[in-house]
């Protein structure tokens, strides 16, 4: 909501040094958003000016520009060059002298232009913000201005004028109009406030009301309530006649508008522009004479169109509420009007309406043909059903000064103002919210200034709420407004003493030991986001359905993704475009996987207002794709770059080995690698990771191909594992057993196997053979050729024996060795090489 | 007369001063150990006039043991001397030979970093566990009615239009990625015991381009306290020292009215950071407001009885302020040198 400062203060006392900043600061103290300052942009001497003479000049590129002598009010006139053909000797203009400036800003200077010197320049209404004309200049006589030459024109035109833009929660659907502002500048300042829907004059003889003399009867008929309630309640219609269409809209009616966000249009359309931003009460004038027969308010019938205001031909909804005559719909009510019925040039007999309609009614409506107009986005949030009668009396009032027509002093209302049941606010109820100590009196006298009635009751008060605010239903809202309007400021800070917590849960303490492990060591945390394309949803790993966004932002990234990876791609593809090509990324983040498809039916939404059972609430929840929490690295270049005497190491599946390892080390777990596939990755280099026998997840290096295709080094390794499943398996009090401290044999032995069989497997067998007594075994060595059978390889682990009890002899050592090797050649054939 | 001795002074003075010779000409320990060997080692001449020493006449054995041992001692000092000085030497020659550039030496190993984002969730989590809160959670994919309807924002509220919510296909699915972490109240009421006192940070999304200040995927940490008797006054003095602990001792909030759905009375809280660089400030830092008694309804819980405070602010908002970012697209991009600036502490 913008709000021109000369208007706000017509209805309130504001001082006459009143600055932006002030205002605003006054609005954001009663619960309005502070948003910008709209100006004109406009700086003098920018002067009323008349034209003395001109010449046509044709120019060599097919224009004629007009060398004028302008007086403006000096000891002789100005030369100015004006490319404008739309004004005729002694029309008074506006002249923008040099040292002046345009909003751009464009300073104005004498320039040299087709052969003279132009001594400033005649503005055109666009070029002052009055408008988009910019065919012509602007003709003070157009506007029905005649002042004294040079006289300072920005004031003439309301160019002076201000604006703030605030924010308007929903709730304050009456702060969408300068009457509910002037109001809350009242409450934030206590400066005097004047109600223009009170100062309204009402008709002669509108008390009477004479059905017979009505043009247009009016029948509501809403055969389909949305959610009980009635789509109009009331409808209020006037008729002015013998409107001068050839009238134009004053100055300082434009520039108002203009700086409330309003373009200028014809009389017609901005005087009900203009009581609707003053009062709040959208308005619509139609032409009388278009209107064929009566008209009702229904809701649209099967296969209805109906061409708006802005030339679109609409299919209707059985839900729109629409106002029709004898030849069908004329409007989409509180929406938008209908073209047929439109005021034309021609148009001298007008027919205004002022009608309350439902706001969910009309919020559905604007939202399914995606209209928000200035009506809908006011009766969406509620417009004040006892203004209706004022507005459409404002709007006679400025038609017959400004437009030269005829009022008819009927006026013809269908409907009635439902009477606000009071809301009863035990005396502390109040306090007993906020915290605060107010008093009796400025509980009261809060609640009287926003317009309620305030009755004293035995242990409280019965408060009915003023007209303009459906959004006061309860105690607490109550309690809000005395708040708000004694002040926030009068709540003390109090510390709660919340009950003995219990810390970070073992999941939470083990996600961040995971993180915190593997930036420890390396690696870098970002955070992608996790939108997908179809493609990415089934780049690495096993292809599984994804959820899809309806209303993506991206449409080429509609997935939620199912692995981090292809973000972790994504984010290197962007590090390497800035010439950052070592990289070791890590995220923990969730994925999304549904089982299947995702439900088509989400259930019924249970009501708000109540805790849904048990069973309800299951069934909601059993619609909720399975969100695991992953954790995922990507490597690529060096992991240590090449430096003085010491090469690179470049970045591979050692790395993401480790990170998994690492990982599960800061769980207080373990994992176990094996050899696998997985779609996407290096058939030869590709790992598969599990955890207490379950499989957590994989590990290794991108198909070459892939990473080509992806733009990324060839070498590039990834992990990505379940951290949840990790958590979940990890042990829950860490094992421990005493040090032995006997003094340890060690040995080392090699055993040739074929090459095929990974080097893990064979250890697992040794110490699964060799017993308790070996200690630890490392591979030391893995040999091929001279000396080995082609195929064959030799595998050497250095051992540590180890008893608790007592030094270990050498034999005992050996016998341990040997039955960990016949374990090993049992399984797969080694040899022990000598 | 008897036999002539085999040992004469002469003999053994030549064999000591040549030992004393070598001795000094050994330049190096490897010099020294060849003259070791020669001079004081089986064979030498020393050693051989010792071994001489039983073929002495009785009355001069005890001149010549003594002439003989006073020899060999004196060489065995030199060496010993010698010796370490030439180790002195020749270890302080290693040393030097060892020495590295200390500017130079290559690295094994670098730290990574953190996000941010994720050390200031953590962050406030941990203060609110000071206090004895706990931390919720949620999904970030959530079903519609938790995200609007339990928060007294039903199907036709303006709110929910408002906010531009990421819908799932087929939208008869009615799920929603969360706009706000408000579903983890709701959630926490329904399964918590009473009184409850959770802080929830997470993950958001709203349909925003991204740019300097906007981004479809953000984070929140929302608190919500419910319990008897609490009050608006509670609300502040936790915000207050929720602030003094973010900001130092000078923070302080100011509550202005505002409207949000699931509260009533609603305020947006101001700030005051005093250690904002070029000066002290009042900064929009995020909403809150008491409960609405249809949210505690939903919950199943009697507003008559219980009554709570509810606040959230933007993750990134705050990160932007508090350190003094200017772009919010440094968060998103995932460009390393940006975590790297934070390393491990935010």
């Amino acid at each position: 909501m913008r709000v021109p400062v000369s208007w706000l203060r017509e209805f309130v006392d504001a001082p006459e040094s009143l600055s932006p900043d002030e205002l605003h600061a006054a609005l954001v103290r009663v619960g309005l958003e502070e948003e910008t300052v709209h100006t004109f942009g406009l700086e003098g001497p920018i002067v009323v000016g008349r034209v003395l003479e001109f010449v046509d000049e044709p120019q060599s590129n097919g224009k004629t520009i007009r060398w004028c002598q302008v007086d403006v009010g000096e000891s002789g006139p100005r030369g100015i060059v004006c490319g404008a053909h739309n004004f005729v000797v002694g029309d008074k203009v506006v002249v923008t002298l040099p040292g002046s400036i345009l909003p751009g800003p464009f300073p104005i200077a004498a320039r040299k232009t087709y052969g003279h010197v132009s001594d400033g320049m005649i503005a055109s209404a666009r070029e002052l913000g009055l408008g988009d004309e910019h065919d012509g200049i602007l003709r003070l006589a157009e506007l029905g201005l005649d002042p004294e030459v040079g006289a300072d024109a920005l004031p003439i035109l309301g160019l002076d004028d201000w604006a703030v833009e605030v924010n308007i929660t929903p709730d304050r659907g009456y702060a969408l109009s300068i009457r509910g502002i002037a109001r809350e500048y009242s409450h934030a300042t206590g400066a005097a406030f004047r109600d223009p829907a009170l100062a309204a004059p009402l008709p002669e003889g509108a008390a009477g009301r004479p059905e017979e003399s009505n043009p247009v009867t009016v029948t509501l008929s809403d055969n389909a309530p949305v959610r009980g309630n009635e789509g109009c309640s009331l409808f209020v219609t006037r008729v002015v006649r013998g409107v001068d269409p050839t009238r134009h809209t004053p100055a300082w009616m434009i520039s108002r508008l203009a700086l409330a966000g309003i373009r200028s249009i014809s009389l017609v359309v901005d005087i009900s522009n203009y009581v609707m931003i003053e009062l709040g009460q959208p308005l619509h004038a139609y032409d009388l004479d278009a209107i064929r027969g009566g008209i009702t308010v229904r809701r649209a019938r099967k296969g209805e169109r109906l061409t708006t205001l802005d030339d679109q031909d609409r299919a209707l909804d059985a839900e729109d509420l629409l106002i029709t005559d004898e030849a069908g719909p004329i409007g989409l009510a509180g929406v938008m009007g209908g073209a047929r019925t439109e005021n034309s040039p021609s148009t001298t007999n007008i027919l205004i309406e002022a009608a309350n309609f439902d706001p969910v009614s009309i919020a559905r409506t604007a939202r399914r043909h995606k209209l928000p107009s200035e009506a809908s986005k006011r009766f969406e949030r509620g417009v004040d059903p006892a203004v209706a009668e004022a507005s459409a009396a404002r709007a006679v009032e400025l038609l017959v000064e400004l437009a030269g027509g005829v009022a008819v002093p009927d006026v013809w209302r269908v409907g009635s103002l439902t009477p606000r049941e009071p809301i009863i606010l035990p005396g502390t109820f109040a306090n007993s919210i906020v915290g605060a100590d107010f008093s009796d009196s400025e509980t009261v006298d809060a609640l009287t200034a926003i317009g309620a009635k305030v009755s004293a009751t035995p242990d409280g008060y019965s408060v009915t709420p003023p007209t303009w605010r459906p959004d006061l239903r309860d105690k607490a809202d109550l309690a809000e407004e005395v708040a708000r309007i004694v002040g926030y400021d009068r709540i003390p800070a109090v510390l709660p003493i919340a009950p003995p917590g219990r810390g970070l849960t073992r999941e939470q303490g083990m996600r961040r030991a995971a993180s915190q492990m593997l930036a420890a060591n390396g690696f870098t945390e970002v955070l992608a986001y996790p939108f997908a394309s179809k493609r990415e949803t089934s780049l690495i790993g096993e292809t599984v359905p994804a959820v899809e966004l309806a209303n993506p932002l991206d449409g080429a990234a509609p997935y939620l993704r199912t692995s981090l990876i292809p973000g972790l791609i994504a984010i290197a593809q962007r590090n390497l475009s800035r010439g950052l090509v070592n990289l070791s990324l890590f995220e923990q983040g969730t994925v999304f996987l549904p089982s299947n498809a995702v439900p088509a039916d989400g259930g019924a939404l249970p009501a708000g207002d109540a805790r849904p059972s048990d069973a309800v609430l299951e069934e909601l929840n059993s619609t909720i794709p399975r969100q695991p929490l992953r954790i995922a690295t990507l490597l690529l270049g060096d992991v240590i770059p090449k430096q003085p005497g010491s090469p690179a190491i470049a970045a591979g599946l050692p790395d993401v080995l480790d990170a998994a390892r690492m990982i599960a080390a800061a769980l207080g777990s373990t994992v176990t690698i094996k050899r696998g596939t997985v779609q996407g990755l290096h058939p030869g280099r590709t790992a598969i990771v599990s955890t207490a026998g379950e499989q957590i997840g994989f590990a290794g290096e991108l198909l070459p191909s892939l990473a080509l295709e992806l733009d990324l080094p060839r070498r590039v390794a990834v992990v990505e594992l379940d951290l949840d499943v990790l958590i979940r398996l990890a042990p829950r009090e860490t094992a421990s057993s005493p040090i032995a401290v006997f003094p340890a044999a060690t040995q080392d032995v090699s055993m040739i196997v074929g090459e095929d069989v990974p080097a893990g497997d064979v250890l697992a067998e040794f110490i699964a053979g060799a017993g308790e007594l070996l200690e630890n075994a490392v591979l030391v060595d893995d040999y091929r050729g001279a000396g080995l059978d082609s195929g064959s390889k030799s595998l050497t682990f250095a051992l540590r024996f180890r008893a608790a009890d007592r030094t270990l002899t050498a034999a005992e050592a050996t016998e341990a060795k040997l039955a960990g090797v016949a374990s090993a050649a049992k399984k797969f054939g080694v040899v022990v090489r000598e | 007369m008897s036999d002539p001795s085999p040992i004469t002074d002469q003999a053994v003075s030549d064999a000591k001063a040549a030992a004393l010779a070598a001795v000094n000409a050994s330049s190096t320990l490897a010099e020294l150990k060849a003259a070791r060997s020669a001079h004081v080692g089986d064979g030498s001449p020393l050693a051989k006039l010792n071994g001489e020493l039983r073929n002495v006449p009785a009355d001069q054995k005890a001149a010549a043991g003594r002439l003989v041992g006073e020899s060999r001692a004196a060489v065995s000092r030199a060496f010993e001397a010698r010796e370490a000085e030439l180790s002195a030497v020749e270890e302080a020659a290693q040393l030097a030979a060892e020495a590295v550039d200390v500017t130079a030496v290559p690295r094994r190993w670098s730290p990574g970093a953190r996000h941010p984002l994720n050390l200031l969730m953590e962050r406030i989590g941990d203060i609110f566990i000071g206090m004895g809160w706990e931390i919720a959670e949620g999904p970030e994919l959530e079903h519609e009615w938790f995200n609007f309807d339990a928060l007294n924002t039903d199907g036709d509220h303006p709110a929910r239009s408002e906010q531009d919510t990421f819908f799932v296909e087929p939208t008869s699915s009615r799920l929603v990625l969360r706009s706000q972490t408000s579903p983890v109240q709701i959630r926490s009421l329904l399964t918590r015991d009473l009184p409850v006192y959770v802080v929830a940070p997470g993950k958001v999304f709203r349909k925003d381009e991204l740019d300097t200040t906007h981004t479809p995927v953000f984070h929140q940490v929302e608190g919500i306290a419910i319990d008897r008797g609490l009050t608006m006054a509670h609300l502040r003095g936790t915000l207050e020292h929720f602030a003094r602990i973010m900001f130092g001792d000078g923070a302080k909030i100011r509550l202005r009215p505002n409207f949000f759905p699931f509260t009533e009375p609603s305020a947006e809280m101001d700030v005051w950071q005093p250690n904002a660089k070029g000066g002290a400030r009042w900064i929009e830092w995020g909403g809150c407001g008491m409960v609405n008694r249809n949210v505690l309804r939903a919950a199943g819980i009697d507003p008559d009885e219980y009554q709570g405070f509810a606040f959230g602010m933007g993750i990134e908002r705050t990160l932007m302020f508090r350190n003094e970012l200017k772009d919010m697209r440094d968060m998103v991009e995932g460009d390393i040198r940006f975590s790297q600036q934070f390393g491990m502490v935010v």
